[in-house]
């Protein structure tokens, strides 16, 4: 065995280089969604998940040992999701003011969410367990696979829905509001909460910091009330 | 700093304590983002001259985490690499629920926020003469 190779065989089992790999793919994808002056569809969690996807199946190596690596990067969901409240309480009044719009949108929004997917998947003629994967797919992964695990769902196939749901909404909030003419970052954000989770809550904070305040309340909200409407309207199914 | 971090921890360790032991519906992290919010309203009431949140640890380090949350999703997003033949597998209808429905949740939440606001964004003044 050659020197590089041996050298490899060692990098490649250690978490060490799945960390770096999971940072630098992440900032060169950062740097690109700057160059393109953060158009949305160059969305900076899209392109870093596609360069490791590609260097992953370029040198054979399982998820499982690149996770032994990037489970550091992972572990911080918790404590940022615990940072939001520092946002909350600074933007207090704003919220505070904003309270009815607030309960109204999300209102609105948690229902439309989940009746829309399940009834567009259902008219192509998805079976149950797939609609019942798909109805939370607008809240947090850990919420959705939950839900998605009490009403008879595949939680793996949900939490590819949640992920690509957030991709979706974060590369399509900011391009349907200019279309709508929409300026107000509360709505802006709080849509991109509701309907995209994190990754929508990742965008706005992008945009604009009154935006990601609102998406992080949005988050937060959305996930409770999704957990109490969906086991019911799914039962309207069976 | 090390302080900053002990308190993030701590929320999400008291709510994921809180989450189990209570059986919540609600993932430990967000009952943490609850447990913080209220102690740091709580710490503005008392101390009504206390120094902005932007310029201590707890505010830096929130900004630089939120800052960067896209990173956060990037090993999670690479699991499902593996995954996407299920969403091809079940066909187009899949894929069209997907774009479709967040197209409209973002459209629909954003539509009804605005409509309520503008009817209720100059109320608080009102109320509180009333």
């Amino acid at each position: 065995m050659s020197d590089t190779s041996r050298l490899w065989v060692f990098l490649a089992a250690s978490p060490l280089f799945w960390l770096t790999a999971t940072v630098a793919a992440y900032a060169a994808a950062d740097w690109l969604s700057q160059a393109a002056n953060r158009n949305p569809l160059v969305n900076p969690v899209l392109i870093a998940v596609l360069l490791l996807a590609a260097l992953l199946t370029l040198t054979h190596t399982p998820y499982e040992v690149y996770f032994e690596g990037a489970q550091f990067v992972h572990f911080l969901l918790g404590p940022a999701t615990v940072a939001l409240a520092v946002p909350l309480h600074r933007n207090w009044e704003t919220v505070r003011r904003a309270l009815p719009p607030i309960f109204a949108a999300l209102g609105a929004g948690a229902i439309t969410a989940v009746i829309s997917a399940v009834g567009i998947a259902w008219a192509f003629g998805a079976p149950f367990d797939v609609l019942a994967s798909l109805a939370p797919k607008s809240v947090t992964a850990a919420i959705a696979m939950g839900i998605s695990q009490e009403i008879g769902g595949n939680p793996a196939l949900t939490a590819t829905l949640v992920i690509s749901t957030g991709v979706l909404g974060a590369i399509m909030v900011t391009p349907l509001m200019n279309a709508l003419g929409l300026t107000d970052y509360r709505a802006r954000g709080f849509a991109a909460g509701v309907a995209s989770h994190g990754i929508g809550t990742a965008r706005a904070f992008q945009v604009d910091p009154l935006a990601g305040t609102f998406a992080g309340i949005a988050l937060g909200l959305n996930g409770l009330l999704t957990a109490l409407i969906v086991p019911v309207m799914i039962g309207w199914l069976r | 700093m090390l302080h900053a971090i002990l308190i993030l921890l701590g929320c999400q360790l008291v709510g994921e304590v809180l989450a189990r032991g209570l059986a919540l519906p609600v993932p430990g992290p967000v009952i943490g983002m609850a447990l913080l919010f209220a102690a740091l309203q709580g710490r503005a009431r008392l101390r009504t001259k206390a120094v902005d949140m932007g310029t201590l640890p707890l505010g830096a380090a929130a900004a630089f985490l939120l800052a960067n949350l896209s990173l956060l999703f990037v090993p999670a997003g690479t699991g499902i690499i593996r995954q996407t033949a299920v969403l091809t597998a079940h066909g187009p209808g899949l894929i069209i629920a997907l774009v479709g429905s967040t197209a409209l949740t973002l459209i629909v939440t954003a539509l009804v926020f605005v409509a309520v606001a503008r009817r209720t964004d100059s109320k608080p003044e009102t109320e509180r003469k009333s």
